[in-house]
């Protein structure tokens, strides 16, 4: 516990003292503002609800996910310094989890950050804040299943841009394969019990179901399952990178 | 060569890697005990590196052993971690974090709080001289410095085991003198292994000398047995015959 909070500590400081943290969360509460009131036709709807503005998180965080998680291991392994931390007393597993938590905890302080939405939509009518409070855990949660994958992908390169181009299409995968063009490839020849697995393996399934404001113990466990799925293989992945 | 009773602080048993068809290190024994400071010597692509980096505990030996202070480095690879201060190749360190915030990050790690943490912070920012840049990012500082911050990091802990891979490489004449007098001062109370290209460095801090070339072991002895193997009682003649001879050896065996 205490040597994953060391290293968290020691994650989230490198966040906040490059210029990755402020250009990450300008952009995103930009592109949210934009998503939202642009395309998302805020005003237009006349309903006191965020589901404009959730609506395309998975879209903005198919692209800036992956900016946060791709420095995560190709830099230790390119600046040298996993020779270092993987010296000090700290098992592979502590290490992965608390660059993960700094990873996700500074993804939370963004989600936050756009509290001025929850706001602007209380101050013009009524929405139901349970609704909204479910659509931000669920979109917390899809950031950790982005972000997990990120971590394990930039572990397998050196390169910071080749973990960010892989990460991005792994994710543009799980995002597409709830998708009505994925899965009808399938209906036809595929019985309808694989179609309904590849469909449930999709972020949007999950995401959309609890942005219905109804927090499904099945939602929580696949994104559960999705964060441990990846870091463990996270882990395998360090441990083969480090033996060669 | 000094004698102890009971286990030595590091033992290294028949010591294998391969990096595919590479056979990096090649059946190595050696052992290091308490009070001793180990020069680690050899060509550019000797070995070295690798050793030191399975002894840490960073790569895995493909055969043969390694303890310290009795702990297999396969088996309970925290305890030797633990044990053991390691200054690796190049020193890395995280460019971004101050010097104080990264030695306050290794000092958490290595289990310092309050006031032993104060005080450990203190000895090592006057050993190693880093008072003029405590609040200094890392990736600003000159060679010399960043190299200071990275036997900081080692000595953190006051380790009985310290693993340096070329300590003073960068640094200016004076500050070599004032790394050396530091490992000469620990040296009592610990068991070193430092790797160099400077030879003098043998004569000046070590009480022993390993060499390998291409993976093997060469020699084993203090540095006047290094010195008696060339005809001029000269270390760096010694070296270069020993190493040489070697390849020469070698050269011969592949084209045959």
């Amino acid at each position: 516990m205490k040597n994953i909070k060391a290293i968290m500590k020691r994650e989230l400081y490198g966040y906040f003292t490059t210029p990755v943290a402020y250009v990450f969360i300008v952009i995103f509460l930009f592109m949210s503002g934009i998503f939202t009131f642009y395309i998302g036709a805020f005003y237009e709807r006349g309903q006191a609800d965020l589901e404009p503005f959730f609506r395309f998180h998975p879209w903005l965080y198919l692209f800036l996910i992956p900016a946060i998680g791709m420095r995560l291991w190709s830099e230790e392994r390119k600046s040298g310094t996993v020779e270092l931390l993987m010296t000090l007393p700290v098992s592979l597993p502590e290490a992965v989890i608390g660059k993960f938590l700094a990873a996700w905890i500074f993804s939370g302080v963004a989600l936050i950050l756009t509290f001025p939405m929850w706001i602007t939509v209380n101050y013009l009518g009524n929405p139901d804040n349970t609704v909204i409070l479910a659509s931000y855990i669920g979109s917390f949660l899809m950031a950790g299943g982005f972000l997990a994958i990120s971590s394990c992908i930039s572990a397998l390169t050196k390169s910071q841009v080749i973990a960010f181009v892989i990460s991005v299409v792994i994710c543009f995968m799980f995002i597409l394969s709830g998708f009505p063009m994925v899965l009808d490839f399938f209906t036809g020849w595929a019985p309808q019990a694989l179609v309904d697995a590849i469909a449930s393996l999709s972020f949007l399934t999950h995401f959309n179901s609890i942005q219905k404001g109804v927090i499904d113990l099945r939602d929580i466990i696949y994104f559960a399952a999705l964060i441990v799925f990846w870091l463990y293989a996270n882990v395998v992945t360090m441990e083969a990178a480090k033996a060669g | 060569m000094t004698t102890e009773t009971g286990t030595p602080a590091i033992d290294v048993r028949s010591l294998d890697k391969r990096f595919g068809p590479i056979h990096a290190v090649n059946n190595v024994t050696f052992a290091v005990n308490k009070g001793e400071v180990l020069g680690f010597l050899g060509p550019n692509g000797a070995g070295k590196s690798t050793t030191m980096k399975m002894i840490a505990g960073f790569l895995e030996p493909t055969a043969g052993s390694v303890t310290v202070n009795g702990y297999d480095v396969l088996t309970d690879p925290i305890k030797v971690k633990a044990s053991i201060g390691y200054l690796p190749e190049g020193a890395p360190s995280y460019g971004e974090m101050t010097v104080i915030r990264f030695l306050n990050f290794i000092a958490e790690i290595r289990d310092l709080y309050g006031e032993r943490r104060q005080e450990r912070l203190n000895n090592v920012i006057r050993e190693v001289h880093l008072e003029p840049v405590l609040h200094q990012s890392i990736e600003t500082l000159s060679k010399g410095f960043k190299r200071r911050v990275g036997v900081a990091q080692a000595i953190m802990h006051d380790p009985e085991v310290l693993i340096m891979d070329e300590p003073t490489d960068g640094l200016d004449p004076n500050q070599k003198h004032e790394v050396r007098s530091l490992i000469k001062d620990m040296a009592k109370e610990k068991a070193i292994i430092i790797s160099t290209h400077i030879l003098e460095e043998v004569d000046a801090v070590c009480s022993r000398a390993i060499i390998i070339a291409a993976g093997r072991l060469l020699f084993d002895g203090t540095p006047e047995e290094l010195r008696a193997q060339s005809g001029n009682n000269n270390i760096d003649d010694a070296f270069r015959e020993l190493t040489t001879r070697h390849y020469e050896t070698e050269g011969e065996s592949t084209t045959s």
